[in-house]
Parts: structure tokens; C-alpha cells; sequence
């Protein structure tokens, strides 16, 4: 169990990782997320699973190298074991017949919605994607968002792919352009998700953040990952991850995510130091 | 009868300011001669009173009658016929309020020490590095499964696989314990002593299933349609925060968050260990109880200038064991008494600054008994800090119940069972220890493990319900 069976590198920075994990694989549904502990000193980091197919037991998770515990994760390799895989956790997203649905991914979050957006086509909406990137080589699973999207649009920040600008610049573009939009579904990062939810409010389109605040245990013990929405704490691990994006305190959760700056970068430099030490 | 000695024999302990600055056990234990000093203290009454006192009701003078006759393997036999985790219970159960508060000797004297006693019993019985596994009954080919390895739960395993029954433990976090390891701080209850007894468990034959979050990786229906029948022992795991304004501003934890970084996670230990902790100069910590004392003890030891508790009520009314107070007042925790926090204010940066708090005063009675406290108007105050914890309890974690259908809970989302046996309103389901009670104690949970595991052998032997 818990073993990586498959490695993929997307992009310089973002990798795959196929893991069997066939209870966790039989129950997942899109939205929902895994909380892992690399190994005995390892910290527990939670990650969305992007796909779960139940007849091979495997989950598929796709992770960017930012902070030590995720380059740490890049070097595993096929073949090695994850010590703890922990899910599916959270409450799967809201999937129904909405009408004209727009998905959005910024950065990493395009691995996140992906499966969100393939089972909201799978109900028969109207898929409108739009991903973006920094920039071309950044760009993720545009094939795979193709093949479940009736129309899809790529930014990248520095226009070295399809349009130059942000996701939200390319909402707004659409919207201008008088498309009827029901629901939109945005992951990324914070501050992505909070400029996607204010162009939305005005037109009063329904919008779905996943947040991503810092957790531990996943599982409602602890409060790490409380966020406010609507005026009242939540736990993202068990009342989310996916939220109203219009009653979501972006400011809040943005605070939060730096708790560690300091912490972060020193175990960063600390691993940089004992580079080439393995799992 | 030898000549009444007053007090107990002194337990050694590490002195207050070198251990403010490692995480290492505080008492060392008695020796042998202290241990058979203090067993003889023990009057060996012919109607011990100390044994009502005890949740599991131990034969207390006779376990201590051993000791003094120095037979340590007999001591420790004696506890175990009742008590599955001794080690552990002579350590954190309230003994004030249990076996020692009826000791007669406490009348006139202080009681005997019978916690101590305990604790010497279990880690004499470690030290000789062999532990006895008791005898098994045929196995029965029955199956039971598990929820929870809290006191509650590994209780229970335990009382079953003596029963022959197969025993199949699912928790959800990494590692088993329960509070035992991600609250009690190493300092009070080294993490070693609860690896020993999970060990011991396995290797009676218990099969432990980590990282397993019942209610989410499987429900307890598609367990039962494994399992002849199950037992819950799933604790109280979900914190209370205060609903005040700035109470989600960085620097402010759980105390279930911020004990788990340090136990759980080895926060402590960072960066050899990844969880991260803050710490703070200057800690606050609202609450009264063990749980309060082990988070403030705790932040001197992450290396807090000063570390305050900010508790309601007086100290009279402190929910905490005694020697955790003594503890605490001795390693430099500033108690603030009669006083509530009621808001926080932050930095630029949005980090907590400073603890907006009321002065209180105590009124009549509440249904606790104990007196209700109510506010001072107009006597706020701030207090600078850099680290909150927010230690004002804990209910029961609503993730079984909100998937088990059938599976009826009372208004503070505790599982509702029959007191005698641990039953539920579900079929093959039972439940014990904090998920019952809400927020309670180790011997409790242990004894509702074992009261449990006591009906569960006989619905499995008539498969009565
Ligand atoms: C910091 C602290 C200090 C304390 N100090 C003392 C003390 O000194 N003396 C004393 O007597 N008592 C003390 N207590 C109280 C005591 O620890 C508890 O009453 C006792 O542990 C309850 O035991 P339990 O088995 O019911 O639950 P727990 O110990 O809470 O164990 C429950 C277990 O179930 C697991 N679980 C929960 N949900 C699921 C799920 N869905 N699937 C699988 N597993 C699940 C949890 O992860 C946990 O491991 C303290 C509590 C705390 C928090
Ligand atoms: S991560 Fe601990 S409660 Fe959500």
C-alpha cells in the first residue's frame, strides 16, 4: 500500500504521482483530498486527489515543489512507499445539472479542478474552461481539460501562450461578451481565487472556491486549517474545502498561509544543505 | 502498627528550572526502597474505601500488600487483573478525586500514594524488560473491529482478544493512543510507555490499522458487513473555540493543534522533524484543566519568557490535577484568575497582538456546583501576547456519527449508549470512553472499554441484542 507506481514530471516544477491506494481509490470522489506524511519526520500535507481509478486502486495526485516536504517528495521515485496516505477526506464537490458551468485553474490549481470539471461534464453541462499559467512550459493538463471541455481558454502571464493575462481577465472577457454563465468552479492560487469571485459577485454568478489553508490532521481535530465564510469559522478539512467564493475572507486565509514563512525557510535552507539525502 | 508517618514518601523529580528546558519526564519514580516505604504506609484495611474510589476498581491494598512484602511481579499481576494500562493511569489518572481521596489514612494523614505505587508496579514489570502476556481463551472465530486507540479502545482490544476473539483496531491518525499521544505532553507521559502497551496489544495479537478515518476511508456499514461488530472509542477530539472577534489571527491555536504539532508531530524537534510551531515570548492560555496546564508547560519548554494561564474562575475551581497545578505553579506559569478573554487585536502584520480580557466574579452556584462566574463591567484589560491557546474543552468529533445511520447522538454530539453495557441504538454498535461521556478521563474511557468489552462477548456468545 501506498506505493508509488507511477512518476510523471509535467512541468519544472509540478509532478505526478500515480499511488496505490485501492480503499482510498474506491471511495474518492471529485473535490475530495488525501492528507500524507512522507515519512517518520515528515510533516502531514494535504493534496487533492486529481483522479481515482477504483479498478487498479490507484489514486493520482500532482503536487509543485514549493516548500522543503514537496521537493523532498519530488525525489522519491517509482517504486518507493509514501508512510501515511490518509481519505479520502473532505466533502465531495457539489455535481449537478447547473447549466453553463466555467472552470477555472491557475497554476497548480488546474490539477484540482480537473476532476471537478470532467464529472460536472460527465452531468452534462456546458464546460467553459479557462487555465492559466506564468507562462508556456507551465502550463498543465491542457489536453486532458481539452477532451471535457466544450470551450477552452488559455492565459498565461507573460503571453507566451494563448491569451497574455490572468484567468479572471478571461472571465471577464466572456462575461462581456454576454456569455450566460450558471456556476463558476475556481482553484488556484488565493489571491486568483479571490479576483475570480469579485468579477463573478456584480453579475451574481455562483462561484466555488476550494481552499487551501494549512491542515494537520485533516479530520476536524485541530482548527489549523479554520477559515471564515460569511462571517463564521469553518473547518476546511470537514465543512470544505469547497466553499461560496462570495463569502469567503481571502484576506484571512492569505494571513494564515504565512504562519510558517520563517519556519519554512528554514527547513528549506536546512535541506538544501544535506542535499542528496534520500527518503 | 508501625508509627504513623504523615506524609508520602517524596517522589524525585527533575527540578523546575532545568526542566522548563527539555521535554523529559518530570517525576523519576520511586525506587524500590521508597516504593516498599510507602507500601507500608498502607493500613490494609479490612473494608478498603479506596477501592469505590477507583473507576476500575483495582484491588488496592492488595496490590500494594506485594510491594511491601517486596513480591513486584505479584504487585503487578495483582493490578493487571483489573487494570490494563497501569503505567499510564499512575501517571495521569486524578487520584485525589478517586482511590487517594477515600484513603483512610487521609483523614489524619496524607493518603497513601497509591498512584506512585502504580506507576512503580508497571515500570518495574517494563524495566525487567519481559512482560507477561496473559492467557488467551480459544479463539472463537468471531471478528470484532475497533474505532479509536484511545484508552477507550485499546481497552477493549484488549478484554476481547483474551476472549479469543479477532481484534482488528482502525484509528485514524499515524499513530495509536489517542489523546494519549497527541495531548499528553512526553513530559508527563513518555510516548515510549504507550508505544510499549500498543506493542504489548500486538503482540497478544491485536492487528492495528493505521491512518484509517472510519466514517470517511470505510463507513462503520461496510465495516459491519465484515465485522461481527464494532466498537466505537472515538473520543472527543473536536475543540471549542470562544466565537470572540480576532480569534482566528496567526499565533492562535487549539490547544489540540498546538499539542499535536509538539507530541504527535515532534514540533519540538523542528527542523529535524517538518511540523513547524511557533514560539512564542510571551503565551497565554485560556482554560483550567489538564489539558490548559499541559499547554502552558509546554510553551516554556518551546521557550516562552512568560506563560500565563487565563482561567475564568479561581483557583479553587481549577479543573486540573492537582499535581499538574503544582507543576505548573513551580515551572513559572503565571495563573490569571477571574479573568475571560474576550477579544483579540492584531499587529500590522495580522498576528495577535494583544488578549482583550473582563475581570470576573463569582456568584451563585450552577448545575456543576461550582460557583457560576460572572463579569466585571467596565474592567477590561489587555494583556501583550505573541502565542494564544485556546484550552476551554472539547466535544465529541461528529464524523462517525454524521455517516452511521441508525447511530443515535445526545445535544453535544455524543454517541448516547446504555451506561451498563456500552450499547447503542444501532445494532452490533457500541461505544465508550469520550465519545459517550464527552471530555472526561483515562480511567473512565478504560473502564467503559472494558464494561463494553464485557457486553460485546456476551452479544457475540448469544447474539442477543
Ligand atoms: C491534553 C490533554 C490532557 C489530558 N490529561 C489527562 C489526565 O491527566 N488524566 C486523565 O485521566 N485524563 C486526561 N485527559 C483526558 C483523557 O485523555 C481522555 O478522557 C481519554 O483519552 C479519552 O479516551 P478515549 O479512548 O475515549 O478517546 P481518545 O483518547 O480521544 O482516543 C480516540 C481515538 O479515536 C481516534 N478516532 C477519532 N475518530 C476516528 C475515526 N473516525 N476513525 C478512526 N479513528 C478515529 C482518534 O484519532 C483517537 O486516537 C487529557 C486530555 C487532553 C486532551
Ligand atoms: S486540519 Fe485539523 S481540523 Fe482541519
Amino acid at each position: 500500500m501506498n506505493r508509488i507506481l507511477k512518476k510523471r514530471v509535467l512541468t519544472s516544477e509540478i509532478k505526478l504521482f500515480e499511488v496505490e491506494t485501492p480503499l482510498i481509490a474506491k471511495r474518492a470522489l471529485p473535490g475530495q483530498f488525501v492528507v500524507l506524511r512522507l515519512n517518520e519526520e515528515g510533516e502531514r500535507i494535504p493534496m487533492t486527489i486529481v483522479e481515482a481509478r477504483p479498478e487498479e486502486g490507484v489514486i493520482l495526485i500532482i503536487f509543485q515543489e514549493v516548500g522543503k516536504s514537496t521537493k523532498q517528495m519530488g525525489t522519491m521515485k517509482e517504486g518507493d512507499v509514501i508512510a501515511d496516505v490518509i481519505g479520502p477526506l473532505g466533502v465531495p464537490s457539489e455535481i449537478e445539472k447547473f447549466g453553463r458551468v466555467v472552470c477555472i485553474g491557475g497554476g497548480v490549481g488546474v490539477a484540482p479542478v480537473y476532476p471537478i470539471t470532467k464529472a460536472l461534464k460527465e452531468m452534462g453541462n456546458y464546460v467553459i474552461s479557462i487555465i492559466g499559467a506564468r507562462s508556456k512550459d507551465l502550463v498543465l493538463l491542457e489536453e486532458r481539460m481539452r477532451a471535457i471541455s466544450d470551450e477552452l481558454y488559455i492565459t498565461t502571464d507573460d503571453g507566451s501562450y494563448g491569451q497574455k493575462g490572468f484567468v479572471s481577465d478571461e472571465l471577464q472577457r466572456l462575461i462581456d461578451q454576454g456569455k450566460k454563465i450558471d456556476r463558476a468552479i475556481a482553484i488556484g492560487p488565493v489571491i486568483m481565487m479571490k479576483v475570480v469571485s469579485e468579477v463573478t459577485r456584480p453579475y451574481g454568478i455562483k462561484t466555488i472556491v476550494s481552499l487551501n489553508p494549512i491542515m494537520v490532521d485533516g479530520t476536524g481535530m485541530c482548527g489549523a486549517c479554520r477559515v471564515e465564510v460569511g462571517g463564521e469559522t469553518k473547518f476546511t478539512c470537514v465543512d470544505g474545502p469547497d466553499f461560496d467564493g462570495h463569502l469567503v475572507n481571502f484576506d484571512l486565509l492569505m494571513n494564515r498561509l504565512r504562519i510558517y514563512e520563517r519556519e519554512e525557510k528554514i527547513a528549506l535552507e536546512e535541506y538544501g544543505q544535506g542535499k542528496g539525502r534520500n527518503l | 502498627m508501625a508509627k504513623l508517618i504523615l506524609k508520602k514518601t517524596p517522589m524525585r523529580e527533575q527540578p523546575p528550572e532545568e526542566r522548563i528546558h527539555n521535554f523529559n519526564e518530570v517525576p523519576y519514580g520511586y525506587s524500590e526502597e521508597e516504593a516498599v516505604a510507602e507500601a507500608n504506609r498502607c493500613l490494609q484495611c479490612k473494608d478498603p474505601p479506596c477501592i469505590a474510589g477507583c473507576p476500575v476498581e483495582i484491588d488496592i491494598p492488595g496490590f500494594i500488600n506485594q510491594i511491601a512484602l517486596k513480591n513486584f511481579q505479584g504487585a503487578i499481576d495483582k493490578l493487571k487483573e483489573t487494570n490494563f494500562l497501569p503505567a499510564i493511569c499512575g501517571r495521569v489518572c486524578p487520584q485525589e478525586d478517586q482511590c487517594e481521596k477515600y484513603c483512610v489514612l487521609g483523614k489524619k494523614a496524607e493518603s497513601v500514594a497509591i498512584g506512585r505505587l502504580e506507576r512503580f508496579a508497571a515500570d518495574w514489570e517494563a524495566d525487567k524488560g519481559k512482560v507477561k502476556i496473559p492467557p488467551q481463551a480459544n479463539p472463537t472465530g468471531k471478528k470484532v473491529a475497533v474505532v479509536g486507540a484511545g484508552p477507550a479502545g485499546l481497552t477493549a482490544a484488549g478484554e476481547l482478544i483474551k476472549r479469543g476473539h479477532q481484534v482488528t483496531v482502525f484509528e485514524a491518525l499515524h499513530k495509536e493512543g489517542g489523546v494519549l499521544v497527541y495531548g499528553i505532553p512526553e513530559f508527563r507521559l513518555p510516548k515510549a510507555i504507550v508505544a510499549r502497551e500498543v506493542d504489548f496489544l500486538r503482540q497478544m495479537g491485536v492487528e492495528f490499522v493505521a491512518s484509517f478515518v472510519v466514517g470517511k476511508t470505510q463507513t462503520v456499514d461496510e465495516l459491519l458487513e465484515e465485522f461481527d461488530t464494532l466498537f466505537l472509542g472515538t473520543g472527543a477530539g473536536l475543540p471549542w473555540f470562544m466565537q470572540i472577534p480576532g480569534e482566528n489571527l496567526n499565533g492562535i491555536y487549539s490547544a489540540n493543534e498546538y499539542l499535536t504539532r509538539v507530541n504527535l508531530m515532534k514540533a519540538y524537534l523542528f527542523p529535524q522533524y517538518d511540523t513547524p510551531i511557533v514560539r512564542g515570548k510571551r503565551v497565554a492560555t485560556s482554560g483550567g484543566g489538564n489539558v490548559a496546564m499541559d499547554s502552558a508547560r509546554t510553551a516554556l519548554r518551546l521557550g516562552a519568557e512568560k506563560s500565563m494561564i487565563i482561567y475564568r474562575r479561581s483557583r479553587r475551581e481549577l479543573p486540573a490535577r492537582i499535581e499538574e497545578i503544582e507543576h505548573a505553579e513551580e515551572e513559572g506559569v503565571k495563573f490569571e484568575f477571574l479573568t475571560l478573554p474576550v477579544a483579540y487585536h492584531a499587529d500590522k502584520r495580522g498576528w495577535v497582538k494583544e488578549m482583550e480580557c473582563i475581570r470576573m466574579r463569582l456568584g451563585e452556584p450552577d448545575s456543576s456546583g461550582r460557583r457560576r462566574p460572572l463579569p466585571i463591567e467596565g474592567s477590561n484589560f489587555k494583556i501583550p501576547v505573541d502565542v494564544v491557546v485556546v484550552a476551554i474543552g472539547q466535544s465529541p468529533n461528529p464524523l462517525v456519527p454524521s455517516t452511521t445511520p441508525g447511530l443515535e447522538t445526545g445535544k453535544h454530539g455524543n454517541i448516547t449508549t446504555d451506561v451498563a453495557t456500552g450499547r447503542t441504538s444501532k445494532k452490533a454498535v457500541f461505544a465508550g470512553g469520550d465519545i459517550a461521556t464527552g471530555a472526561a478521563t483515562v480511567i473512565l474511557a478504560m473502564g467503559a472499554g472494558k464494561i463494553a468489552a464485557k457486553a460485546i462477548n456476551e452479544y457475540l456468545k448469544t447474539g442477543k441484542w
